[in-house]
């Protein structure tokens, strides 16, 4: 497999635009040269090798040029060392949009970004009642602007629990917009559970900054 | 494939990766490995004299692995430099009165010979006790030094311990190295060899081994939400299997590994589904206005066990694979009002899970029959995402010391133990896999 050109390129989302394309095509190209099905591939991700991390399971039919890197063993062997397919994955997130151009926020409530939310709470607090109710009327005229509403809860507790908890703090501040005349079909509530903590430690205050949801367009 | 061909699916491909790009790394060297500290009783740990193999030139190196693999369970302890303890021919016996006056309950040595193909040892284990025979076997070791050593010392374990040894099996788990860079690594039992499966700028969790080994699925945020891939460790290819609105997450292989259980939210709050591998042939399975999560099949596949909030705080349940509408879930877990994270022994005799108990997040193993529970940690570093070996002798789960994230290793009864830890990361969400043949 042809790809050790692009070992050490570290390929960022702000690498300019003729740079990406080309490493794209160099990589893609080279992941064309062998036949591995890409038709089923995720958007995110290329696939532009076969040869699996397992390499002690036979792995029969490598076809293409990558096969002399792969040293797949049978037998008793369940572990040989060989050479394994790692996947790396860039971001697919652009970033969070931050300050406000809007004249007509002078308040400054569409740079407001996250709702906060009590300890095993998951109520919009009318605090923030006014903060939803400036990006809905922002939102009243930009109708294709898709809005991702990210959930997260702070570090206590199971990681899968915590996922679902952020989401129903989500799928609340996605309630509250949708009354305020968004339709939810504009909006998708998703969650990070306590994956992505916007605040490090164990402080009452980094928990309470943690427990939130993001509003992204 | 015509060049027009292949350069019109390139095309296609490059549209569909957006302004993501992925980069193939050719990788074996350069991890950190991970240190194993043993803690756990004396008394309830096995003393041997492991006098090592005498021959070849690769007979210390085998021996080495079986020694550390007996001495990294917890389950073992080697008596150091007992009297007598020379390396000895496969065909003599050592003094095995020294051996047992030094402390040793039983004794392994071994002869390895070159053969046509490779190498064979012959390996003896005795009671020192009783100065009888406890096992003569002969292991063909080809290239692989180091799973011979696996399959040596699960022997071993086997003889003495009269369970299944599982230092053949693969250990799954996940890397946290910094702020952005996360690594879905396979490596062996002890943590020893990683290779990285998946490198990604965001989380990944709630890793399940597919019966047969071969494939993992996960929870992947690398769009920015939770999505369910199937990733097979074979070839290497990888597919998002529910990627529906809102949150996709939890999967949970079936005993046959034809079907996965998971937890979705795209109607509302989380709830229980399964479908097939693939991601067709999608039913749900709980119908409520609370959460439903963390799906986990019985070892014989007719029930799943899940966390359900609906009595107001998490607690485990259970239900027929069909769902709900084949009979009511049955609630399971009543000590304590937070119990999350439930995994069956592969025996199905027993359930872990995380307990909160006085604010503390504790690895809990219960006995189905009795419902009697055990707490096999001091839930002093925040426990999480518990499973079984494959023996159902040990438990493995998540934990922190000193804020940094370690892979703990328990037995069932809470006394031996192992902790797997990085240098310079946190570690997090182990899985087993049964024992490769």
């Amino acid at each position: 497999m042809s790809t050790r050109f692009n070992t050490n390129i570290n390929t960022r989302i702000h690498t300019s635009a003729t740079r990406i394309v080309l490493l794209l095509s160099m990589a893609v190209l080279a992941a064309c040269a062998s036949k591995v099905r890409l038709d089923d591939l995720p958007a995110v991700v290329d696939r532009p090798n076969s040869g699996g991390i397992y390499s002690g399971l036979d792995s029969t039919t490598r076809s293409g040029a990558d096969s002399s890197s792969v040293n797949a063993t049978t037998g008793v062997s369940g572990t040989a060392a060989s050479s394994n397919q790692i996947t790396t994955i860039q971001a697919g997130g652009t970033g969070n949009t931050t300050g406000s151009n809007n004249a007509a926020d002078a308040a400054g409530l569409l740079a407001k970004r996250s709702v906060y939310f009590d300890y095993d709470s998951y109520e919009v607090r009318d605090e923030f009642k006014t903060v939803l109710q400036a990006h809905a009327k922002n939102l009243s005229t930009k109708r294709t602007v898709k809005i991702a509403l990210e959930g997260h809860t702070d570090e206590r507790g199971g990681a899968e629990y915590n996922l679902a908890l952020g989401q129903k703090r989500a799928n609340a501040v996605l309630q509250t917009l949708q009354t305020l005349g968004v339709p939810a079909t504009q909006m998708e509530a998703v969650s990070f559970g306590k994956e992505k903590p916007k605040a490090q430690g164990t402080s009452e205050a980094g928990f309470a900054e943690n427990r939130r949801v993001d509003i992204r367009y | 494939m015509t060049l027009t061909t292949q350069l019109a699916n390139c095309l296609l491909i490059i549209r569909r990766m957006g302004i993501a790009l992925a980069l193939l790394v050719t990788h074996t060297l350069g991890l950190a490995q991970l240190t194993v500290e043993i803690g756990g009783a004396g008394s309830q740990q096995y003393p041997i004299a492991q006098l090592g193999f005498v021959g070849d030139a690769i007979a210390d190196e085998l021996s080495a692995i079986v020694s550390n693999d007996l001495s990294k369970s917890g389950l073992f302890r080697l008596i150091p430099n007992a009297a007598g303890a020379v390396k000895t021919d496969y065909t003599q016996t050592p003094n095995t009165a020294a051996l047992r006056n030094a402390g040793a309950d039983a004794a392994v040595w071994g002869t390895l010979q070159k053969t046509s193909t490779g190498y064979e040892l012959r390996l003896r284990i005795q009671d020192t006790v009783r100065s009888t025979a406890i096992d003569n076997a002969v292991f063909t070791v080809r290239s692989d030094v180091r799973f011979a050593g696996h399959q040596i010392a699960d022997r071993i374990y086997e003889k003495i311990t009269g369970q299944k040894g599982f230092f053949t099996s693969r250990l799954a788990y996940v890397t946290h190295l910094g702020r952005d860079a996360f690594e879905l690594r396979v490596s062996d039992w002890d943590g020893q060899h990683p290779q990285v499966a998946l490198r990604s700028k965001e989380p990944l969790m709630s890793i399940s081994f597919s019966p047969d080994n071969t494939r993992l699925a996960y929870v992947s945020f690398e769009s920015r939400k939770a999505v369910i891939y199937v990733h097979d460790l074979v070839s290497g290819a990888r597919k998002p299997v529910a990627d529906y609105r809102s949150s996709n997450s939890a999967p949970s292989f079936s005993p046959t590994g034809k079907s996965l259980a998971a937890a979705l939210s795209r109607d509302g709050l989380a709830q229980i589904y399964s479908m097939d591998t693939n991601g067709n042939n999608l039913s749900r399975l709980t119908q409520n206005n609370a959460i439903d999560t963390e799906p986990t099949f019985s070892a014989d596949g007719t029930q799943i066990y899940f966390v359900s909030d609906r009595g107001g705080q998490p607690q485990i349940y259970r239900m027929p694979v069909t769902g709900v509408g084949a009979g009511n879930a049955q609630r399971v877990t009543f000590i304590g009002d937070y119990n999350v994270s439930p995994s069956l022994s592969p025996d199905g005799r027993l359930l872990t899970y995380i307990a909160r108990r006085n604010g503390r997040f504790i690895t809990a193993v219960m006995d189905l029959n009795s419902q009697l529970e055990t707490l096999v940690s001091d839930g002093s570093g925040a426990d999480e995402s518990p499973s079984f070996v494959s023996n159902s002798q040990f438990v493995v789960f998540a934990s922190k010391v000193k804020e940094r994230g370690v892979l703990v290793l328990a037995s069932i009864d809470g006394k031996v133990r192992s902790t797997l830890s990085l240098p310079n990361a946190d570690i997090r969400e182990p899985a087993f896999s049964s024992p490769l043949k």
